[in-house]
């Protein structure tokens, strides 16, 4: 079994990153900018993308404790891009919606929660289930 | 190769009645694994007459003959490995690094296809070559063949395709950098005309750029000008917020001119919040107020009150 | 890592030389608030530069510095935001508050100098 936090490549250009501490967060992001930038991503975008991928991981801590962080090369015909998969099976969000607007958090102090991540990635989708766990999923795409 | 062999293959795997029927999937995975014996044993000469066709037809021409028979070995081999294995992973990453190196040279993506089909067809005739005396044993090692040889052909194509957009982009943005220029006209004072459409992609092209030209000119006050702007909406309009929000991140303040009164209020009736945009008329009015701002002038309000007396 | 905070002056400057653990970076706070105790400093600039990414965590921290530093009388300044770094927090839509920014340390200074002199009271 590999070691907490150690990303284990499943095949060219995917990593999945187990979230259990703060440090996993760092590990995380710092994979994350790295496809990125291997995918020919800008450094701006490379930046967005790791952190949209510490506030993902972030949230997989507070709310879920464990969690994994999956980074995979995304592809729609010929456009590519990164694909961020935050999968938990934390406590789920029971109301979505509420989850999802604006200035909403039920962490303490400036939770940026959902929304914002939503905002930096082109497409965005969440999966949760009260008592099964939640799975967020942003697609950035290159320009 | 004809002979024993030959028929050994023949009792080992009788296709159903003849002509082309689904092949039951096993028999298709002994067909592979044979085509694939046939391929490593007749390597060399295959290789060979691949890169001598390539050099008939004229392809690669930006490459010497070394370069082409070293490629060519490479591309062989990871062929008979998508035909081994079913994956197209190792190739992708070959098609990728090869498109890498070979673009910058001239190499067209039509040549790329030329030589993958190039090569299909030579192993195509080798087998046709090898199963001429059974027709229907042909079929099946052709039905077990063209499935594979069709994704080899995708993988590389799409892998050079996708390469040269990259590249493309790249020299996009770049042109679009030299053609959005961030003007220093005074000390630690920038200016940003905008002239013409933004759409989302040039708009956060444009922060990008100003936010790099804070950093490198030590900028305090940048004015943006958007006169040249020929229509202003909500999403112009939040780019704008969010240039002055990351502006004052390194310390420097954004004035905006060209924002006539009548598209600020447009802008607050559908709900953009412009409180933290600094709007001046025009842009002579805005490098005053930035000159001000910079202490050019004598007793610059709120801040600093200098009095010597 | 500790993050090593230098006197200068009045200032204290906290200049951050790698990536921040979280523990690190309430560490941080944690000396920030004593040291500007203990030597009554009238400000605490914080660099930032290294950094390549700055999420809610850190912008949080770093308002709560900003807050206890206040509650001892003295000012906060944030330097060194990458243009990456403060596209990617006005897109999140992280801000700062009111906590200052300058661009680097030189600018930091400035801005704390110029403070100072308009509060100093006159022929001091």
């Amino acid at each position: 079994m590999a070691s907490e936090g150690e990303p284990r490549p499943t095949s060219r250009g995917e990593a999945v990153v187990r979230i259990a501490s703060a440090a996993d967060i760092v590990i995380a992001r710092q994979r994350g900018r790295e496809l990125a930038a291997g995918l020919g991503f800008s450094r701006s975008d490379q930046t967005v993308i790791a952190t949209a991928i510490s506030e993902l991981a972030r949230n997989i801590l507070e709310y879920a404790t464990v969690g994994d962080i999956v980074l995979a090369e995304a592809q729609r015909g010929a456009r590519a891009g990164l694909v961020i998969v935050a999968r938990d099976r934390g406590p789920g969000i029971a109301d979505i919606g509420q989850a999802l607007q604006d200035g909403y958090s039920t962490g303490r102090g400036l939770g940026i929660g959902l929304p914002g991540v939503r905002r930096l990635m082109d497409e965005f989708d969440i999966a949760s289930e009260v008592g099964k766990g939640t799975r967020v999923t942003g697609r950035k795409w290159l320009p | 190769m004809s002979g024993s062999g030959e028929r050994d293959a023949r009792r080992k795997l009788q296709p159903a009645g003849g002509g082309r029927q689904r092949q039951p999937a096993e028999s298709t995975a002994a067909l592979l694994r044979e085509l694939v014996a046939h391929l490593r044993q007749n390597r060399t000469q295959l290789r060979e007459e691949w890169a001598r066709r390539i050099t008939e037809s004229k392809l690669l021409t930006a490459m010497t003959r070394e370069e082409i028979f070293a490629e060519a070995t490479s591309i062989y081999d990871n062929y008979v490995e998508v035909l081994e294995t079913g994956s197209v992973e190792a190739l992708q990453a070959y098609a990728r690094n090869l498109s890498e190196r070979i673009i910058p040279r001239g190499v067209e993506t039509h040549e790329v296809l030329g030589i993958v089909l190039l090569l299909r067809d030579v192993l195509a005739r080798s087998l046709f070559e090898k199963y001429q005396g059974d027709f229907s044993l042909l079929n099946s090692v052709l039905d077990a063949y063209e499935p594979a040889a069709n994704r080899v052909a995708n993988t590389v194509a799409i892998g050079f395709v996708q390469e040269r957009e990259r590249i493309i982009r790249q020299q996009q943005e770049a042109i679009r950098e030299l053609s959005t220029p961030v003007l220093q006209v005074r000390d630690r004072l920038l200016i940003l005309p905008i002239i013409g459409v933004i759409d989302p992609q040039r708009a956060r092209q444009l922060t990008e750029q100003l936010l790099r030209g804070i950093r490198a000119n030590r900028a305090k006050v940048v004015v943006v000008d958007i006169t040249g702007v020929p229509s202003v909406d909500a999403t112009v309009a939040n780019h704008l917020v969010q240039t002055v929000d990351a502006s004052r991140l390194m310390g420097a303040n954004v004035i905006v001119t060209g924002l006539s009164s009548e598209i600020a209020q447009t802008l607050v009736t559908i709900g953009v919040d412009l409180g933290k945009i600094n709007a001046v008329g025009d842009l002579q009015g805005g490098i005053e107020e930035a000159e001000r701002l910079l202490g050019y002038k004598v007793a610059m309000t709120g801040e600093t009150a200098e009095q010597d007396s | 890592m500790r993050v090593p905070i230098l006197k200068q002056r009045d200032y204290l400057i906290a200049s951050i030389q790698s990536a921040l653990s979280d523990e690190d970076l309430l560490q941080l706070r944690d000396d920030l608030a004593q040291q500007v105790g203990k030597f009554r400093s009238r400000a605490a600039i914080v660099d930032v530069t290294v950094l390549d990414v700055m999420d809610s965590f850190a912008v949080r921290t770093l308002r709560a510095i900003s807050h206890m530093i206040r509650l001892r009388g003295a000012k906060t300044v944030i330097v060194g935001i990458q243009p990456e770094v403060a596209f990617a927090m006005v897109q999140l839509g992280l801000t700062l508050g009111d906590v200052a920014t300058a661009l680097d340390l030189e600018e930091g200074l400035a801005y704390l100098d110029k403070k100072t002199k308009a509060a100093a009271p006159h022929g001091k």
